[in-house]
């Protein structure tokens, strides 16, 4: 059977924090993306997982679906939003879960991407979100970065990037 | 001073970095400018819920009866 997803790279963020995690010379040999991750930030409740593709935050727009635990709403962001991790205001020790699929990432037409993630809380207070989103740029992306500008990814944190061909 | 994890994905390697001056700053714009965009959606999403309720009672209806109403 032939092999669809190879993982790329893996990084888990040690004792220090880390402020971004990058991918970078993102081979343009598969067909389609996939970001895993587990995360947890140093401050906030459910703070914003925000990306950056190709060190850009520019020219992002998505449609978002979230529910809180009690609620569901949904809307327009213009912006990079990509999720919810858990931050200090959460259960301690727990960490949100989430993908960013991005297929075609190496053409030369506007980036579409889709995110699934859930943060994990001992409340009724707890997000899931799925975001459909369209990065309009025509460049291949070769650098995925998570970050949120306000916070840190705390220890353990993990971040995977698989390629996918064959899909 | 903050760093950033670097994954080099043609060869594996991991380096922790540490942020530049004109990283820090434009992490500090960026957060600046996340709060200040939250700030408005929230005002936003006041006005609208004042409108709704506003709309009510003139109708003599709470904001809820309105919603309803209306779905």
């Amino acid at each position: 059977m032939a092999t669809t997803y190879e993982a790329i790279a893996t990084v888990t963020v040690g004792s220090g924090g880390a402020a971004n995690i990058e991918f970078t010379s993102i081979p343009a040999t598969y067909t389609d993306l996939l970001l895993m991750h587990s995360t947890r930030q140093n401050a906030g409740n459910a703070p914003s997982l925000l990306i950056k593709f190709n060190s850009s935050t520019s020219n992002f727009s998505s449609r978002y679906l979230i529910g809180s635990g009690s609620t569901a709403s949904s809307g327009t962001s213009p912006a990079n939003y990509a999720g919810n991790s858990d931050g200090s205001s959460n259960t301690a020790s727990t960490f949100a879960n989430g993908s960013i699929y991005i297929p075609n990432y190496a053409g030369s037409n506007y980036k579409s991407y889709s995110v699934d993630d859930v943060q994990e809380n001992n409340a009724t207070e707890a997000y899931a979100t799925l975001i459909a989103g369209l990065w309009s740029n025509t460049a291949a992306i070769t650098s995925i970065t998570l970050y949120n500008a306000s916070n840190s990814f705390v220890q353990y944190s993990t971040a995977t990037l698989y390629g996918i061909k064959n899909s | 001073m903050p760093t950033k994890l670097v994954v080099d994905c043609s060869t594996g390697a991991v380096e922790e970095i540490e942020l530049t001056a004109e990283e820090i700053a434009q992490r500090e714009a960026d957060a600046e400018a996340a709060a200040q965009a939250k700030a408005d959606e929230e005002a936003a999403a006041a006005a609208k819920q004042a409108e709704k309720e506003a709309i009510a009672a003139k109708l003599g209806l709470t904001a809820e009866e309105l919603v309803k109403l209306l779905g």
